[in-house]
């Protein structure tokens, strides 16, 4: 077996689970004033401190989600309708059009049903945003836009958006800037206090923590419309009780993450740059995704289109083999689409639908790199033949 | 390249084929995908988006081109244990199925879409793909049966339990493609019932799902809905076989030969039996009624033939189905050639049959063994009709 889809989901940290399986034991609402609730706060709390000093946050900005859509969901959504509520004219969304669909459907969903409009940040050839454009952006008239979102570093093709001259620019105008950093933590070093961000998203289940636990780092000045109103648990941002196994799991793998990240990003980008010259080797007209300056992408990420290729073909072949990886883009009715990422940065339909996303983790191994080495070139050969249906 | 000869649904010793199943999230096509699975075989389920914009979930029993149904897909694979994928193959089927069938009605003939489908879709590109990608064989779960003859040869029959068999469907289906078939379901006697018994002992969840009828592409079962929004309306006149106006329609495609209910004639006829569509003239936009005996046709011609082995080299007596579900009649056919030189089939009738519809496929049988189909274009009468066929 070899598994390239760490961006898609990486195992467990053998001691997240640990801290997980432990909480699960024990019983306490961390909501509940008695012994056991007390308990159980201290840990989300305990939680809550270890995750903002590996994200470079305040205690007080760590507001606990479900996950990353969640997170996307809140800062896009809450700070759309607080912004507006304070000026009924700033209805105008900037967002990069690379964004992940945890973004992307909220910003149009908001255009379809709350009067945004939403402007489309142009990308260059490897899906960056210069912080000109967005200057260019808010300068057509600073007082409409509601806020900026635009991610630290793409899903499907690795490219690393320049988030700190974005918010710099951002701030001239005093408009807030939401990243979904889902992918960057734990492999790009996230300092949320230096970033001059608004908001910021971060996931569990992407950095070797469980499923359906996120955060959206949020500043102290924001205060987005919730989503979920109940107990207001959260900053009375974020209604429901808090999984407290989870969030304690999270905030182990989240001190992993930023704990190993250099050592990480040098490993795990050595075996990328590894997996990227035996791709080309075997198929010599395969083309590299995003940036090829490895500065400027993910360590962990490698993206090629396949020329003549259905990336779905080159997905089943390589299944068969126990090789698994992704084609990088979504899905619609099963049915996968050509990607927006890649379509966003020029490419033809045909390029786009013929790609495949390798992301690596914290178990990958020169042996499985060896064996998409192995597998890659007859794959192609036989997708080719298969064609474009 | 694939040059395997056959595709039997036991492997024989050492033969582990690669199969492609695919998985319309029905309750055939998973016990046929289980069945493969279990012979041996490496399967791979395949659902196919046939449809550029599916509906969430299923109305009443139709279709299978919902996201529900392919949800019910993906989890049969899942029960199954064998890796699931869906292909787009939506465009295809539009150009080849879709638009073909409302062609056929613009036309005044009578489409059947599933033959198209399984000859232009379910046994071409969705084959073609397989085989390119390394597959041995295409496995579904119509009922019928592919025997292998001593010379290696194929040959398609009908299922072992005759009141199930779809081989009419798969009439349209050359030696090529049958050498790349599977029908795990055929060649068995069971009931349907006792196919939901065994998907439920498998632990699929398709085995209650109720049975998709219909046509798949037309999620609300209302072909005539369907083909006015596609055709538009045009009033024209219902007449007698002497061209005297009886009533009028809103578009002759509405109509099929041996049609009698929905004709909505305001004068009885004059010996009060009841009135049959004999004929319908989309030229002028006209459909004629007259008596049952009228339909009486003695021979047609089809054109298009396909042929699941050797052609015939002559004249000869078979039995022929005329539509799904039909029953069989004794016909002589021939292969001829038609004015423009194509290949023809002329087929003649022991004793007269009832509501020919052009646009169908007449499939000829010899005892069991499909010998071919092909697509009726005109037929001959006891009593021409007034109007000429068009």
């Amino acid at each position: 077996m070899a598994y390239f889809d760490h961006a898609a989901t990486t195992p467990m940290l053998p001691e997240a689970v640990a801290a997980m399986t432990a909480h699960a034991a024990v019983t306490g609402n961390a909501s509940s004033l008695h012994a056991a609730g007390r308990r159980a706060r201290r840990t989300v709390e305990e939680a809550r401190e270890s995750l903002a000093e590996a994200l470079g946050a305040r205690p007080s900005e760590v507001v606990f989600t479900s996950g990353g859509t969640e997170s996307d969901n809140l800062a896009v959504k809450g700070l759309y309708w607080a912004r507006r509520d304070a000026d009924p004219r700033r209805t105008r969304v900037l967002a990069s059009p690379v964004e992940h669909h945890a973004v992307l459907d909220a910003v149009e969903w908001l255009a379809e049903h709350e009067g945004a409009r939403v402007e489309y940040l142009p990308v260059d050839a490897v899906g960056r945003v210069a912080p000109e454009a967005l200057r260019a952006a808010l300068e057509r008239d600073p007082d409409d836009v509601a806020l900026a979102t635009v991610m630290w570093a793409n899903n499907e093709i690795g490219t690393v958006m320049p988030v700190r001259e974005l918010t710099a620019v951002a701030a001239e105008f005093g408009v807030p800037v939401h990243a979904d950093a889902v992918q960057a933590f734990g492999q790009l070093e996230v300092d949320f206090a230096a970033s001059g961000l608004s908001a910021l998203t971060v996931s569990g289940h992407k950095i070797g923590g469980p499923y359906g636990i996120g955060a959206l780092l949020l500043g102290r000045d924001q205060a987005p419309v919730p989503l979920l109103h109940g107990g207001g648990q959260e900053r009375q941002v974020r209604s429901g009780t808090l999984d407290v196994p989870a969030v304690a799991a999270f905030a182990v793998a989240g001190r992993h993450a930023a704990g190993h990240r250099e050592r990480f990003a040098r490993e795990t980008g050595a075996l990328r740059d590894a997996l990227v010259a035996a791709v080309r080797e075997a198929v010599p007209d395969a083309i590299l995704g995003g940036d090829p300056d490895p500065a400027g992408r993910l360590p962990a990420n490698a993206h090629f289109s396949f020329p003549g290729c259905e990336g779905d073909s080159l997905l089943l072949l390589l299944d068969a083999q126990g090789i698994e990886c992704s084609t990088g883009s979504a899905c619609t009715a099963g049915v996968a689409q050509p990607s927006h990422v890649v379509l966003a940065t020029g490419a033809s339909p045909e390029q786009a639908r013929g790609t495949l996303r390798f992301s690596l983790g914290h178990t990958s191994t020169e042996a499985e790199v060896t064996a998409l080495a192995t597998a890659i070139g007859p794959a192609v050969e036989r997708a080719r033949r298969a064609g474009l249906s | 390249m694939n040059d395997f000869p056959g595709a039997p649904t036991t492997p024989r010793e050492g033969t582990r084929l690669r199969v492609l199943a695919a998985m319309s999230g029905g309750v055939d096509s998973a016990v046929a995908a289980a069945r493969a699975a279990e012979a041996g075989h490496d399967v791979t389920g395949v659902h196919l988006a046939l449809s550029a914009n599916p509906k969430s979930f299923r109305t009443g029993a139709r279709g299978c081109c919902t996201i529900e149904d392919s949800h019910d897909a993906r989890r049969a694979a899942d029960v199954i244990g064998i890796p699931f994928y869906v292909w787009d193959l939506a465009e295809r089927f539009r150009e080849d199925v879709v638009e073909d069938f409302v062609a056929e009605y613009a036309a005044g003939r009578t489409p059947n879409p599933c033959l198209r489908c399984n000859e232009k879709i379910k046994f071409a590109a969705l084959l073609d793909k397989a085989l390119a990608l390394g597959f041995d064989a295409v496995c579904t779960g119509h009922y019928a049966t592919v025997v292998e003859r001593p010379d290696g040869g194929r040959e398609l029959h009908r299922a072992s339990d005759e009141a199930k068999d779809q081989s009419y469907v798969l009439g349209v289906l050359d030696e090529r493609q049958l050498a790349h078939a599977m029908f795990p379901l055929g060649d068995t006697l069971t009931t349907k019932d006792e196919i939901r018994a065994e998907a439920g002992r498998r632990g699929l969840a398709v085995a209650k799902k109720p049975d998709s009828h219909d046509i798949c592409f037309i999620a609300d079962g209302d072909t005539q809905g369907f083909l006015a929004k596609r055709l538009g309306t045009a009033e024209g006149d219902i007449v007698d076989e002497d061209g005297n106006r009886l009533g009028g329609h809103q578009g002759a495609y509405g109509y099929t030969i041996g049609q009698r209910k929905g004709l909505r004639l305001g004068v009885p006829a004059p010996d009060g039996k009841p009135r049959y569509v004999l004929d319908i003239s989309p030229v002028n936009n006209t459909v004629t009624v007259g008596p049952q005996e009228a339909l009486d046709v003695t021979g047609l011609t089809a054109i298009r033939p396909r042929w699941c082995g050797a052609p015939p080299t002559g004249p000869a007596v078979y039995t022929a189905q005329l539509r799904a579900h039909g029953g069989e009649t004794e016909v002589w056919a021939e292969p001829a050639e038609g004015a423009d030189g194509a290949p023809e089939l002329r087929v003649t009738f022991t004793e007269p049959v009832r509501g020919v519809a052009p646009g169908q496929a007449v499939v000829l049988y010899d005892g069991t063994r499909v010998v071919g189909s092909a697509t009726i274009a005109t037929t001959e009468r006891r009593h021409a009709p007034a109007t000429a066929e068009s």
